[in-house]
Formats: C-alpha cells, structure tokens, sequence
C-alpha cells in the first residue's frame, strides 16, 4: 500500500528490475536498463569536504569539493565489493557539465542542478553556502542530478558526461576542447526569435505556457513554506511544537507543590517535552519534499529552453525562407522589368538612371547564385527544425511521464509523512491525557 | 484570541437548553423533556444536563467521557443525595432606553424546606451575581466564596454580545452558583435564597447597597498587628502564590500556543488555493493535485476548530481560578486581621493597664471568631483543594482530548488520500 514512502530523494527507483520492466519504456523513464549507463555503472556523491586554494586571481578562497564514486554493476553483484573508483569535484564543474550538456543537446530537457544559493530556506538553515546542513543537501541533490542523466536515453552515451565521472585531471580542458561555447545561442538572438517567430508549433507554445505555470505554482508553494528571512509556514509549526515544551517545565514545577497530583502532572510535562521534540524531525521530512518540489521548479527551467530553441530554429527558417522568397521576387522584377515591391536598388536605379545590360546580367547571375544557395539553406533549416522537433518532443514525452511519476510519488511521501505526524501527535497526547487522568 | 469571527447574539426569543427532568419530581414539568442522560446523542441540542444541573457538552465525541468525569464530581458528597439543583442557561438580549445588557435564566430545584417552593425560574443579569458574590463575602467572611468571570471587558475589544463571550460568561456563571450550592454552609445563606427564588431582586439590591455599607464595616478591623500567621494557613498563603504564578505561566503559554496557532493556520490556508491552481493545469495530477488540496482545507479547518476551542474553554477556566485565589488570599489576610485582633486585645487585658481594656467576655467573642474562622476555613480548604484537583484532572485531560481530536481528524483526512493518489499507478500496473 503506502510503503513507497521509504523511497530516497533520489526518486529513481531501485535499481533491481526485471527484464519485463525494462522492456516497457515508458514505464520507467527514469532508468532504462537497455541503454542506460546506470545499467553498467554504480554512481554516488558519496562526501563532501572543505578545501582551501588559491583561485584565478591569485586569491584565497574556501570552497566545497564533492567525491564522486563510481563502480561497475558487475562486481558489487558478485559480492567481491570492490573499492570504487573516484574523485572529487566542484559545483562549478557540475555547472560546466550542465552547460556542455544544454548546448550539445538542446532538443532535451536536461536535468537540473540543486540550487546555487539558498533561496527558499527555512530559517534554521542557513543560507551560507558552507553550512553543513546546506552542503549535506547539495550532495543529496548532485547526486540525484548525476542519476538522471546517467538514466537518460541520450545524456547517458555522452563522452564528455563519462569522463567527468571517471577522470579527474584535464577534464576541464576537454570540454573547452569540445568548442561548445562558441555553439551556445546568445541571449539576444533567443529572445528575437521568441517575439519574432511566426508559426512555432502549437505543441512547444503550450508545453512553454505550462513551464511558466509550473515555476509559478511551485514558486508559491516554496515561498507560503519559508523564503529568506520571512518566517511562515515552517516557522509558525516550529513554534507551536516548542511552546509545548514550556508546559513540560511549568508542569514540573508545579507538580513540587502538589500532593497526589504531582505525579500525574510530572509525568505529563515529560510527554510535552517528547511533543516539542517531535518538531525537527518533521521539519526534516518538510524539507525533503521542498527539495523535490525544487527540483521541477529548476526542471520548468529546461522544459522552456527546449522550447525556445525550437522557437529559435523555427525563427531561422522562416528567416531564410523569408530572404529566399524575397531574392526570388528581386529575380522577377528584374527579369521583368517591373517594379513590384519596393527595393532601394530599385529606387536608386530610378534616381540615377537605369543599368546597362551588363550589369543586369551580372545581377541576375548573383541573384541566381544566392537563390540556389537559399534553396540549400531553407532545406538545411527545415530539415533541422523538423529534426529538431521530433527529437525534442520525444525526450519532452519522456519528461512528462517522469514528472507525473516523480511528483505522484512525491505527493504520495508527503501524505505519509503527514499520516506519521497525526499518529504521533494522536500518541502523544493520549499518553499525556493518561497521565492527566490520574492526578 | 479566537481566530472564528464572533457571531452576535440575538434578540429575545431565543430558545436553547431544556431541563432534563428532576430525579426527585414526581411529574415533568410543562417546559422540560427526559432525554437518556447517559445517552448524549439522544438530544439533538446542546447543553444536557446531570442529575446535579450541570450542563453537559455534547457537541464533541469525547463528551460522554467529560460526562463520566462530571458524574464522578459528585464524590464528595458521597452519601448525601442533593437537595439543591441550578442551572443558568437561556441568555437573553434586553435593549431598554438607557442600556443593552444579557439576562440568564436562572432554574431551581430543590426540596429543602427554606424554599418556599420547589422550584424557581427566575431571570438574573450579571450585575445581579455580583450583588450576590459581595453579600455572601460579607454575610460569610470566613469561607471561601468562588469566583465570577471577569466584570469589566474592554469595549471595542471584546463584543460583550458575542455568542462566543455571552457562552463562555454563562458557563462560568453556571459553575459559581453551582459551586455555591454545594456548599454546606454557604448553600444555606439567605441572599443566595433570595437570589434564586425572588421575582425581583432590584427592591433588595436597593437595600442591600446601604448594609452593604454598614456590614462592611463590621469586619474592617484596622490597624492590628499579627504576630504571624500559624504553619498551617502560612502554607496555605505560600501554596496560594506559587499555585497563582504556575497559573499565569500557563495562562501565557496557552496564549501562545493560540498565537503560533493561528498564524500557522493563515499560512496553511494559502497551500489550498496553489494546489488547486496547480491541478487546473495538470492533466494526470489534476486528481491527487486536487484531493491535496481539499486535505489541507480539512486540516484548516481542524485547526481552526482546536484554536477556537482552547480560547472559550481553556483560558476563561484559568483565569476564573486566578480570580478565585485572589478572593482566597483576601480571605487568609481577614482571618489574619480576626486573629490579630484577638491577640491584641488579650494582651491588653493580660496587662491591664488601663480602664479602656475591654471586658473579658470580648476577648472571648474574638477567640470565638478565631477558631469560628479557622475551623471553617480549614474545611473550605479542604474541599476547596478537592475541586481544584477535579477541575483541572478535566481542564487539561479535556485539553488533551482536543488535540487528539484535531490529529484524528487531519489523520482520516490523508489517509483517505492515500489511495487517491495510489489509483492511476494501480490502474496501469495491471493493464501490464
């Protein structure tokens, strides 16, 4: 029944599934033991350690590096366990991978990081980036990170994303190698796509629109919990637990001057004080599902992107159709002599005197010329847009299977862990209702 | 602070709780039905009643439990049958010319032979109590007479004519004149007759305001200084101011806790809406997205209930028992006064000097007064402290069961969750 509950933040699922499972796809999106590297490969976030050094400007800084493990599948279900390989790495390669990640494959909805700074926190953790309660969640989360894509059908095969795991030195410099900066799209040429393009598909525009829907909603849920340094909802509970501890010690001292209510009350006071401890545990738990909320709150992020990259593909076609209609039409009018559409050539041609013959033919070659070129391109470009949105809509498919899943299961821990506090809280105060009997 | 919007009372005419019928009359009387008293679900309205008058709060499941805990109250007088019933029950609005104010009916049954009859409705209102609490102060010096709610409510802070503040004030009125019956001395009191059985209690309150002047008086013994109090009521004094402080630590808990309540439940009341949002544009999660959201308006509403049940039972009792040692402490001082008097005045005649010194048998009428008072004192005392220990075995075990309810109630809520949630997976594991 409810048992599921016991899952991690991880929310993969365990690893040990039948052949019949695997088949089905759809079903477990999140590891595919067909393709997958997770298949071959144990891999963990295992520690994290502090590590002083000197950064690129010759400055001292503290920082947090993470160790990665990984082991082949074969020899842990041999039961020889053998030590596995690793090595450590920090956020800022993490960000590095995802980038390579974003760029390489944009038709995908890469998964995303845990967040850089603490912004949706209760206030018992800090939002310093070296609090341990902080780092401990961070590992939690680049882990899960690291899963996903060692799960994805695509992520998973990438060299890149394999020697992040295994090699420790020079990996920085393959990636630069690999030139995928120079790929990434600039912001101003995404943004022009987005309010220029004409006839994106219907499918990403209401796949972006639920994106935006999806950051807001879970935004607010996030915030009515805890933001900064606004005590709400998680610090409104923590305070009603722990005034109950007060009752514990007024009970006590009260109980000194009593006769035959003493006992009763003492003891009472003792299961106050269990009440306002109960606190922090469900805080704890509180804090698990935020932190599975977050993550498809960064997830919107993605989904969105793929969406303005088909925006952006789809823009450039339309661009270059748009140029080749239009080299067509100048071909046209100066096949024809006509003047149909206004052209500066033309106005120009008008005010100093027309062309020789000569130079009409030379404009007509280049004009030839371009338009076959602009025949290549337009094909090109449609061919890339159509590429791109089978591709993108595949791997969006595939997302949303595993948001449903992952956000059912998450909500389905919630109301477990729900379930758990009334049956303590109901426990709690019944023993102090016995001993409230007995004064 | 309740967190509920205070519902104004309305004007004459309203009907609420009929007496269950007397176990000693022989007929029902016209107005009253019989409901099963060990049956609370018999009686659709609130407010049954015991063999003793006190009004029962059905209106909880733990009701027949707090029943049970109320019929065991009567152990201290084990043995003896009452004789003496009353209720206050029946507010009323009354808007006049000069003044708005509530009146409560006021129900006797009984069949001693210092009532003319064996039964009386009459209509009190609160300033008619407190008339009632001063003569018996001073017609009783010597005991120890309960309390009344608070007198005076900040206006514009309070609404007087609440339902929740008129319920609370006749719960805390019922409890004084049935602590007053109880008494063996002070149930017998001539202006607690009055108060009950007179049609009109404005002639005698007339004439009480000048004895009320003229008695008071008589026990104003000024200016006598007291060795020290004996070990005994010393005790008494000391037990009376830590018992006073632990109160107000409570009382001030209590307000805190209703506090971060409250708040808590303005922030929980924001998560409905968002799930809801969130479902309208959620295909497969539209369900278990909605089911969420209805949850956490169950549980809202549970707290709301627990915050507002805690400020109309819980505190007005603390406070009442805050009141009712400060008229305690008043009570020890007078002793103190009597017995200072007394060995004044025995000193004087001890050494006597002069021809001022009283008379003999004036030291004897104060030794009479001394040991009067103490005698009575010690015995209020005693059963005073047996119905403290009651009362709050019932305020905290009721407080208890409060919030075992409010878990009972977000606890059926998730868990009739579960399976909402769980449907689709179920659903397509077996389509496998």
């Amino acid at each position: 029944m409810a048992d599921s509950g016991s899952e991690d933040i991880a929310v993969i699922g365990n690893t040990d599934l039948t052949p019949s499972e695997s088949e089905n796809n759809l079903k477990n999106t999140m590891v595919e033991k067909g393709t997958s590297l997770l298949k071959r490969m144990e891999i963990s976030v295992a520690e994290a350690e502090k590590r002083t050094g000197k950064n690129a400007v010759n400055m001292q800084e503290t920082y947090t590096v993470y160790l990665i493990e990984t082991r082949p599948v074969d020899a842990a279900s041999e039961g020889t366990n053998p030590v596995p390989d690793s090595l450590w790495r920090r956020y800022s390669e993490f960000e590095l991978l995802r980038n390579y990640l974003l760029v390489t494959y944009p038709f995908v909805v890469v998964p995303p990081l845990p967040e850089k700074r603490a912004e949706f926190v209760w206030h018992k953790l800090s939002a310093d980036n070296m609090d341990p309660d902080f780092v401990e969640r961070r590992r939690v989360g680049l882990e899960n990170f690291l899963l996903r894509v060692a799960s994805h059908p695509v992520l998973s095969s990438d060299k890149i994303f394999y020697s992040f795991l295994t090699e420790e030195n020079g990996w920085k410099e393959t990636v630069f190698e690999t030139g995928f900066q120079a790929k990434a799209d600039s912001r101003l040429k995404a943004l022009n796509a987005t309010f220029r393009v004409k006839n994106p598909d219907k499918r990403f525009a209401e796949m972006k629109h639920y994106g935006d829907e999806l950051q807001s909603v879970i935004s607010q849920l996030l915030r009515v919990r805890a933001v900064g340094e606004n005590k709400r909802a998680a610090d409104r509970l923590y305070g009603v637990y722990k005034v109950h501890g007060n009752y514990g010690r007024v009970f006590s001292e009260w109980s000194a001057i009593e006769k035959e209510m003493g006992d009763g009350l003492q003891s009472a006071g003792h299961h106050m004080d269990a009440y306002a401890a109960s606190v922090d545990d469900i805080l704890e738990e509180e804090e698990h599902y935020a932190d599975q909320l977050k993550e498809y709150l960064f997830y919107a992020d993605a989904l969105r992107a793929v969406c303005r990259k088909h925006e952006l593909t789809q823009y450039e076609l339309e661009m270059a159709a748009q140029d080749l209609t239009s080299k067509k039409q100048q071909r046209e009018e100066l096949a024809t002599g006509t003047v149909r559409t206004f052209s500066l050539k033309g106005m120009t041609s008008k005010l100093f005197g027309q062309e020789t013959p000569e130079q009409r033919e030379a404009k007509l070659k280049m004009l030839e010329t371009q338009i076959e070129e602009g025949e290549e391109l337009v094909k090109e470009r449609n061919e890339e847009c159509d590429e791109f949105v089978k591709s993108a809509w595949v791997d969006i498919e595939r997302f949303k299977e595993q948001k449903d899943h992952d956000l059912r299961e998450a909500l389905i821990s919630y109301a477990i862990m729900q379930i758990s506090m009334c049956k303590k809280g109901i426990q709690v105060w019944n023993n102090a209702k016995e001993c409230f009997s007995k004064m | 602070m309740s967190a509920g919007t205070p519902r104004s009372l309305a004007s004459s005419g309203q009907k609420s709780i009929q007496d269950i019928c007397h176990p000693l009359s022989a007929e029902e009387s016209a107005l009253s039905r019989s409901p099963d008293v060990l049956n609370p679900s018999g009686a659709g309205e609130k407010d049954l009643s015991l063999p003793n008058g006190t009004p029962v709060d059905t209106s909880s499941p733990a009701s027949s439990s707090s029943l049970l805990n109320r019929l065991q109250l009567d152990d201290d007088l084990d043995g003896e049958t009452r004789d003496l019933f009353v209720t206050v029950d029946d507010p009323k609005k009354h808007v006049s010319t000069m003044e708005t104010y509530i009146t409560y009916r006021v129900c006797t049954k009984t069949t001693r032979t210092e009532f003319d009859l064996p039964e009386y409705s009459v209509r009190r209102r609160y300033q008619d109590f407190d008339w009632l609490r001063n003569k018996l102060e001073e017609s009783q010096p010597t005991h120890l007479i309960p309390p009344l709610p608070e007198k005076f409510v900040m206006k514009g802070v309070v609404d007087r004519f609440s339902e929740e503040f008129v319920e609370t004030r006749r719960k805390a009125l019922d409890k004084f004149l049935k602590r007053v019956a109880d008494h063996p001395v002070l149930s017998f009191n001539e202006h607690f007759n009055a108060f009950l059985s007179a049609k009109d209690l404005n002639k005698r309150q007339g004439l009480a305001l000048l004895t009320k002047m003229g008695e008071s008086v008589k026990y104003v013994t000024g200016g006598y200084k007291l060795r020290g109090r004996p070990i005994e009521f010393a005790a008494m004094g000391d037990y009376l101011d830590v018992f006073t402080q632990k109160l107000g630590t409570i009382d001030r808990i209590a307000q805190r806790i209703i506090k971060e309540q409250s708040e808590f439940l303005m922030e929980l009341r924001e998560y409905g809406p968002v799930y809801s949002s969130w479902s309208s544009f959620e295909e497969e999660l539209h369900d278990p997205l909605e089911g969420v959201a209805g949850c956490v308006s169950n549980c809202s509403s549970a707290l709301d209930e627990l915050t507002e049940d805690m400020s109309e039972d819980f505190l007005p009792v603390l406070r009442e028992y805050v009141l009712y040692i400060e008229s305690m402490k008043n009570v020890l001082k007078k002793r103190d006064q009597v017995q200072a008097e007394y060995e004044t005045k025995l000193e004087a005649v001890v050494f006597r000097e002069d021809k001022k010194t009283p008379v003999p048998t004036d030291v004897e009428k104060c030794q009479d007064r001394v040991e009067c008072f103490n005698a009575d004192l010690k015995a209020d005392w005693d059963r005073w402290q047996n119905n403290k220990r009651q009362d709050f075995r019932q305020l905290l075990t009721g407080m208890a069961d409060k919030n075992i309810q409010y878990y009972e109630k977000c606890l059926a809520a998730w868990e009739s969750l579960i399976p909402l949630l769980q449907d689709k997976q179920e659903a397509r594991g077996e389509t496998n």
